[in-house]
């Protein structure tokens, strides 16, 4: 059990029986009178925000998460299909869980699932992905400016910004923290 | 980002916080205060319901120097300043370190008022145009600042009167809410008129037996000090430490020793009137930064 001088921000606990992870926090003591705990809590679940105060004294049950292995197997009709690597036992993700990260799965990655018993309900990827670039305007000769981008798409229907020099065909890497272009690969 | 980059980004705010309080140790030097240091681990804590002191081994880190001050006052030493580190158990947020620094000055034969006429001067010495901008709002510290009641201030700001906060036990929480974020906008706001319930160590006023001589210091919501008029009744204020031990121990709480030999000095302490002011927060406001986390070189999580 936590208690309220536990709770901070990233703190994973239980409320209403759903998991809930607070993201933001603040401790205030007006008039030097009871403290109160200024929780804003994300709904893991459903992904919801709420304001919620506590006063010294709550307790709270920490949530029951595991975080499990997994390999990136297919998309089929029910989501994005994981296979524990352990267990071998098969899980789906929907396209809302997964959010931007459903552009950086390609066949066989290795990932960690964040699980809330037997629902899997976040996903943590490698660093970085490599992805081929299906689109993007042609280079023009003599744009050699730094900082000089434009927009490509990516094999899995990603856009982002890349240097001018990226062309249609060529491989690429992307941050799958920040979304962001890191470097051109070489094959 | 790296710690030593973290540690530069901080350098500004560190100049500015060594520069305010060289200001007011002058300022406090020229008008015959004595700066003095007591001891930070003591065996006993004043008792309060609502502030945990950091154990010490068999002692505490102390939660404010008041206790040894006021014996300093009951000596005979009249004007008394003090700039020191104090420790509160888990209080820690945008405003709050455990660690802290803490500024009180005392003054013998002097009620309130003279500490609120101190703190008009105060900052209008660390900022003599007058004019603090702070995370957008300006604010004009030209004396007199406003004097706004606990009562007016809930009439102003919040849904329920003071008096139906605290019958139906939202005070916290609408005082928090509601009312400290409009307080000491536009210009400092001097609150006063809280219920003697909310000061274990003050002097309840003699006209209203059921207020206490505190008030509180705020500027752009921001809570800066906090002043009484010295209880000075020994046996009332062991009363009074009685009842908040009684409350912690009933809560739960870590029982504290009462502080013998403070309530024995006490007995010989001139009136008095006394104050605590949050450095920390005051430079917060002088550097314009929105987190206590700015203005000191390192927090608890960065050690």
């Amino acid at each position: 059990m936590y208690n309220c001088s536990d709770l901070k921000k990233g703190l994973k606990v239980m409320i209403d029986g759903e998991p809930h992870v607070i993201a933001q926090f603040d401790f205030s003591k007006p008039g030097k009178g009871q403290a109160l705990y200024k929780c804003k809590l994300r709904n893991m679940i459903t992904g919801s925000l709420f304001d919620r105060t506590y006063r010294s004294g709550e307790s709270f049950e920490p949530a029951p998460l595991e975080e499990r292995d997994m390999q990136y197997l297919y998309q089929d009709e029910t989501g994005y299909v994981f296979m524990d690597t352990k267990s071998f036992e098969q899980i789906s993700l929907s396209a809302d869980t997964l959010g931007d990260d459903k552009y950086f799965l390609v066949d066989n990655m290795e990932v960690k699932i964040l699980m809330f018993g037997e629902v899997g309900i976040g996903i943590t990827l490698p660093n970085f992905v490599t992805l081929r670039v299906t689109q993007a305007d042609p280079w023009v000769k003599g744009d050699t400016a730094a900082g000089n981008n434009k927009p490509a798409t990516v094999e899995t229907g990603y856009t982002l910004q890349v240097p001018s020099f990226v062309d249609e065909g060529i491989l690429i890497q992307i941050d799958t923290r920040t979304g962001e272009y890191v470097t051109r690969v070489k094959e | 980002m790296s710690f030593s980059c973290a540690l530069e980004q901080k350098r500004s705010r560190l100049q500015a916080r060594a520069r305010i309080f060289n200001e007011i140790r002058a300022f406090f030097t020229c008008r015959d205060f004595l700066e003095v240091e007591t001891p930070h681990r003591i065996p006993s804590n004043a008792p309060e319901l609502h502030i945990d002191a950091q154990p010490s081994g068999e002692q505490v880190l102390h939660t404010s120097p008041e206790l040894c001050m006021k014996r300093l006052l009951a000596a005979g030493y009249p004007r008394l300043f003090q700039i020191c580190h104090c420790w509160r158990s888990a209080e820690r947020g945008a405003r709050h370190l455990p660690e802290f620094t803490l500024l009180e000055w005392y003054r013998a034969h002097s009620d309130y008022h003279s500490l609120m006429d101190d703190c008009e001067r105060l900052l209008t010495r660390l900022i003599p145009d007058t004019q603090l901008h702070y995370q957008g709002q300006t604010i004009d510290l030209t004396p007199p600042f406003e004097r706004l009641t606990l009562a007016e201030a809930f009439a102003r700001y919040a849904p329920l009167s003071l008096e139906q906060a605290l019958a139906t036990d939202q005070f916290e929480e609408l005082y928090s809410d509601q009312v400290e974020p409009d307080l000491g906008r536009g210009k400092p706001t001097i609150l006063y008129g809280f219920p003697a319930s909310m000061a274990a160590l003050a002097r309840c006023c003699p006209i209203n037996p059921h207020q206490a001589e505190r008030f509180e210091l705020y500027i752009a919501g921001l809570e800066l000090a906090n002043a009484f008029s010295e209880l000075t009744d020994a046996a009332e204020q062991r009363q009074r430490f009685e009842a908040e031990e009684a409350l912690r121990r009933a809560q739960g709480k870590p029982g504290y020793p009462l502080p013998e030999a403070f309530l024995r000095d006490l007995a010989h302490m001139p009136p008095a009137a006394g104050i605590a002011l949050g450095l920390d927060r005051l430079v917060m406001l002088l550097t314009d930064a929105t987190t206590i986390d700015q203005v000191v070189a390192f927090t608890p999580e960065d050690l």
